[in-house]
């Protein structure tokens, strides 16, 4: 069913990971992307390679996820993998035709894979363990200091809130339109692409028609809640930084300086 | 608590000016219980909406809390203490978890944050869904969501809710649940409620009835008097509740009933007075 899909893929839990501070693991996202692309050599990646394996182990979430999270990026990898492989100059292995596999080239192809791969897998433990409302509101402190400039921060963090508790809501009602177009003899099974394409337009006119109409009832409900932007707003859940977010904050500085060290030390040629 | 003088609406729309409301002379009293009956397009809903500041009149004056609603400077004054619920509860919820959609109104009020969590709660407790305080809404039941939207304005504290035809949309039970929450609200709380409606049997629940049609009040008074004038509510497109429809056929028949009945109970007292009556006989 339509309905059943989970936003964002979190998942629950009370592991280390889920009790950091949303902003703190923003920022680490951050810096273990940035580091990522400094590693080059293969004590590098090693490392990285097993400081992700023990975040996946603190986050206590399957390992399976993490794979599953991998699927759409297969093509990438492999396209990837394959192009770096052909088209690098360097010292030959063996000879496909006019093509060359080089050394270098599949150094390059296997460090581009890993970290294609270790990307993918970072940025899942932050979605994993985070909830869309905690990131919304990590999102809005880190960009509210940018309001004097005239960022607004708040209104951003509502549209995200709002974009979000609606999904569902409107996946449902395409589910329900999509029924309700088939039992009026609507085909959208057949024919080629474009055929189907146009088949959409009976489900997306009514679709657009509605989300209008809710649009226009949610902002008079907020209204008459008294929203009026972020002007003088509270809220109910405070973030507040605790001992663990700075304990983890103090490994950045740690794997910044193992990153460095890692690129001192090429091992011959990988 | 609400009062209009001479009260008019009108929307403009290019060269046409299509008058809504009337001069409407009300006066809603502190702790009363009011539900407001007219058929489409009689403006009930855009009384509603006047009443808490959405609509400005366009002509005459409505004083909410002894407040001129075309004040500007005191909208959110009249927003938080009359507070509103509309008819689909999926366009009023904002959050994705219940209990930040509960916070919503006070995190706007800039309620402190212990305060909102008290608040947050309260409101849950008084509609019963505290247990449900973590899950997300689009989980829910529509009567569960409209509670939830209830407790999201039971948390601004206000004096007065004013609900738009809050059950149009739900189900037997689902109605059932909202109308026995609205009663506790106004019986234990002491809250005024306006309700709009197209159930005689809500309306029956109240402690007086406004009949609008086009534009204007036609009945006000308590239940009793409204709904047993048959041929009045006939006249005006609505339905008397089934009771005093029954008693008002029974009577035509020739049995000597009472026909001026609006809930269940009074009916079947009278239709046990009558039985026994017969068997006497």
């Amino acid at each position: 069913m339509i309905r059943d899909i989970t936003l964002g893929q979190f998942f629950p839990g009370k592991s280390l990971l889920h009790r950091l501070d949303p902003r703190v693991k923003l920022l680490w996202v951050l810096v273990y992307i940035i580091l990522l692309f400094l590693v080059n050599t293969a004590l590098g990646f090693t490392l990285y390679v097993v400081i992700t394996a023990v975040l996946i182990k603190l986050s206590g979430i399957r390992v399976k996820m993490f794979f599953k999270g991998m699927r759409p990026i297969v093509f990438l990898l492999v396209f990837t993998a394959v192009i770096n492989m052909f088209m690098t100059a360097g010292e030959p292995i063996f000879k496909l035709g006019f093509l060359s596999v080089t050394k270098e080239g599949i150094r390059i192809a296997v460090f581009m894979a890993l970290r294609l791969m270790l990307l993918v897998t970072g940025t899942s433990l932050l979605t994993f363990t985070t909830s869309p409302i905690m990131l919304t509101d990590a999102i809005e402190r880190i960009l509210s200091p940018f309001s004097k400039i005239g960022v607004p921060a708040d209104a951003i963090a509502m549209m995200m809130t709002i974009a979000i508790r609606f999904i569902p809501t409107i996946l449902e009602e395409t589910d329900k339109i999509i029924k309700a177009q088939k039992a009026r003899g609507a085909d959208f099974e057949s024919g080629n692409i474009l055929a189907r394409a146009k088949a959409m337009t009976p489900i997306l006119i009514p679709l657009f028609i509605s989300a209008f109409r809710r649009a226009d009832e949610l902002a008079v409900a907020m209204e008459c809640r008294c929203y009026h932007g972020g002007e003088g707003r509270t809220r109910l859940k405070q973030l507040k930084i605790s001992k663990i977010d700075i304990e983890s904050l103090c490994f950045i500085p740690v794997l910044l300086i193992l990153v460095i060290f890692s690129r001192q030390f090429s091992l011959g040629l990988m | 608590m609400i009062k209009t003088e001479e009260l008019k609406f009108s929307y403009k729309s290019e060269d046409k000016v299509t008058d809504v409301l009337n001069d409407i002379n009300i006066n809603i009293i502190e702790g009363e219980f009011v539900a407001v009956l007219g058929r489409n397009g009689s403006g009930k809903s855009t009384f509603a909406k006047l009443m808490n500041a959405i609509l400005l009149p366009t002509g005459g004056k409505a004083y909410v809390c002894g407040i001129d609603s075309a004040d500007e400077d005191k909208i959110y004054d009249i927003r938080k203490n009359i507070g509103m619920v509309f008819q689909n509860p999926d366009n009023q919820l904002v959050a994705t978890i219940v209990e930040e959609d509960v916070a919503f109104g006070p995190e706007n009020l800039g309620v402190e944050p212990s305060e909102i969590r008290k608040r947050v709660d309260w409101a849950l407790d008084v509609v019963g869904m505290r247990e449900f305080a973590e899950a997300a809404p689009h989980h829910l039941s529509g009567g569960q969501k409209q509670r939830i939207a209830i407790a999201g304005i039971l948390a601004m504290k206000p004096q007065c809710i004013v609900l738009d035809e809050p059950t149009a949309m739900l189900d037997p039970s689902g109605r059932r649940e909202i109308i026995n929450t609205v009663k506790q609200l106004n019986r234990e709380l002491g809250i005024t409620i306006v309700l709009i409606t197209h159930y005689m049997d809500e309306a029956a629940l109240a402690d007086r009835i406004i009949v609008m049609s086009g534009g204007s009040v036609c009945l006000d008074g308590t239940p009793k008097d409204v709904l047993t004038q048959r041929e009045r509510i006939k006249s005006l497109g609505l339905d008397t509740p089934q009771v005093t429809e029954l008693m008002y056929n029974l009577k035509a028949c020739g049995f000597d009933v009472n026909d001026k009945i609006i809930n269940v109970e009074e009916c079947v007292n009278e239709l046990l007075r009558l039985i026994k009556k017969e068997k006497n006989d």
